[in-house]
């Protein structure tokens, strides 16, 4: 094909784009690596080189580790529920049944609602005299501070998380398995396979790339978690809730520790990157071809 | 046998999906329960035997709600126009078009999908201060900072690029043999071309927008430029064990984004547009 367009028209219509993205995010990239290296802890507005300090002394606060155990906890939890349950309900809402339209709708509504809703919900359903503890009650089992007992109150925020979670990861399995050739579940039917043997011998080998697909989605948005601690519980009781993000937040615009909270920026970045990475270059390769 | 079957498949679902909603049932409950009742009853009741609107009307009062929601229209309107223009503009080329720097570009897009923004945060809020894109200033530099740090996405780019790859090059063709310059080719043939995944996009970019609470908490001062989010977090401390105006409160917020999905649910679980949404 002949080439219609002059020399500048590609880069005039790259521009706009390339203008908010240069402003708001590769020159805060590079401030961030830069402000890691800053000492903004003795005076906001006069910075002094730090070098590494910000760095040595994240490693030797017990409150990062303690950060990041609890997003490590939440990785552990959340992340595994998310690839598996999901997996499991798109599979029986594929079934030729009816009213499938109205169960998709009613669990997917979590994912549309405000987070910040979600989470008011579910401090009601968490109140010390609220309607979780009556459940337990009847169970003869003593009320827990869901909220406010640091054994937990992790626990109670990665359920708002996975539950707000759940609708979404469905429809992405939702979408795979629509792919699975239906000639497969034939032949199984003809050989007489059950249900569960249908599954595990044709299902899941084909969709395992769409499982390590949510596996890692989950992953890095588990380590993006902010909303639910803020409007729950402000990283407590006794920092057993505070995930990075609260903690970067806490100390960017609480304590306006300027360059600590960058450094702790930068161990997010590196992490989030890692599990990017692999999403990129594994998972959705076909979608970012030059 | 099959019958059988599928009673458990529905008895799972039902199940599955009362878990979904029951957390709003509860504070629709709550929220229409009248000060006679005591809503921390054992054993409490899901159907208020106080029956009353009191507590929606209260909160309607007292906070500015409508205020609310007009700011979040004009932050999420002014994130999903400008998504769809920078996001086209930036596809067209990068779908079409030979040029020098193509592949740094798409690199350099690519890599904003690694970044989170939570990491650039605290940058992205000094440049924000520093191009006086605040609230403080006036309203309508409020409501920029608030957009721009959103006004386009790799994902958006990318979902274009693919969109516009999708178009045989025969459409150019014959546009340009009537006359058209590169500007109308992408205007008047490739643009309407398009529209479904624009409408994609559009939808998708909305209901983030819409949802976005940090930013907005990071960025805001006055409470007259509240949007939806921060408003109802906000009810916490204003009535601070009012259970019940918070529930009335949270319950009106969700009410536009509840008709919004329903409106326009097969873009959500027609299954198709999967991958979409959210970061």
């Amino acid at each position: 094909m002949f080439k219609y367009y002059g020399k500048t028209a590609p880069y005039l219509f790259l521009l706009p784009a390339a203008i908010v993205l240069i402003v708001f995010f590769f020159i805060p990239f590079f401030q961030t690596i830069l402000l890691s290296f800053q000492d903004y802890s003795t005076n906001i507005y006069h910075a002094t080189f730090a070098g590494l300090q910000n760095y040595i002394d994240i490693l030797h606060n017990p409150i990062f580790y303690k950060v990041m155990w609890n997003t490590l906890l939440y990785l552990i939890v959340a992340v595994p529920i998310l690839a598996i349950l999901p997996l499991f309900l798109a599979i029986l809402i594929n079934q030729k049944i009816k009213g499938i339209t109205l169960y998709k709708i009613l669990i997917y509504l979590p994912v549309i609602v405000s987070i910040v809703v979600a989470a008011i919900a579910f401090k009601w359903l968490y109140a010390e005299q609220g309607i979780l503890n009556y459940i337990l009650n009847v169970l003869h089992i003593n009320s827990i501070g869901w909220l406010t007992d640091p054994k937990y109150a992790i626990y109670s925020v990665i359920i708002v998380t996975i539950w707000k979670g759940i609708g979404y990861y469905m429809m992405i399995y939702l979408a795979a398995l629509m792919s699975v050739p239906k000639e497969l579940y034939e032949a199984c039917d003809i050989d007489g396979a059950g249900f569960l043997r249908k599954h595990l011998t044709v299902t899941i080998p084909h969709i395992m790339p769409t499982i390590a697909l949510v596996t890692t989605i989950s992953s890095i948005s588990a380590m993006k978690i902010f909303a639910e601690i803020y409007v729950m519980t402000k990283g407590g009781p006794l920092n057993s809730t505070k995930t990075i993000v609260y903690y970067i937040y806490e100390k960017a615009f609480e304590n306006l520790d300027l360059g600590y909270a960058s450094a702790m920026a930068v161990i997010l970045l590196v992490i989030v990157m890692i599990f990017s990475l692999i999403n990129i270059c594994c998972f959705e390769r076909g979608k970012y071809q030059v | 046998m099959i019958k059988l079957k599928n009673i458990w498949i529905h008895l799972t679902l039902i199940f599955v999906s009362l878990l979904s909603i029951f957390p709003f049932i509860w504070l629709l409950s709550t929220s229409l329960k009248g000060s006679g009742e005591n809503i921390f009853a054992y054993p409490p009741t899901l159907i208020p035997q106080d029956f009353t609107f009191a507590n929606y009307v209260g909160v309607w009062h007292r906070v500015d709600l409508m205020r609310y929601f007009i700011n979040s229209m004009i932050v999420a309107g002014g994130t999903v126009l400008l998504n769809l223009i920078l996001s086209s503009l930036a596809g067209y080329p990068l779908a079409r078009m030979e040029f020098k720097g193509k592949k740094i570009a798409f690199f350099a897009i690519l890599a904003t999908i690694m970044v989170p923004f939570q990491a650039i945060m605290l940058p992205v809020y000094l440049i924000t201060l520093k191009l006086h894109l605040v609230d403080s200033v006036n309203d309508t530099m409020g409501f920029i900072g608030l957009i721009m740090p959103f006004a386009v996405s790799a994902f958006g780019i990318f979902l274009m690029r693919q969109a516009f790859l999708a178009i045989p090059r025969e459409m150019e063709e014959a546009a340009i043999v009537d006359g058209c310059n590169v500007f109308q080719v992408f205007w008047k043939v490739l643009l309407p071309m398009v529209k479904p995944s624009l409408a994609v996009l559009a939808i998708f970019t909305f209901i983030g927008s819409w949802g976005e609470f940090l930013w907005p908490s990071i960025v805001l001062t006055k409470e007259a430029m509240y949007t939806l989010p921060v408003g109802v977090n906000n009810l916490q401390g204003m009535f601070s064990s009012n259970w019940r105006f918070i529930a009335a409160g949270s319950i009106i917020s969700t009410i536009p984004i509840i008709i919004f999905f329903l409106a326009m649910q097969k873009y959500f679980i027609s299954g198709e547009n999967e991958g979409a949404v959210k970061g």
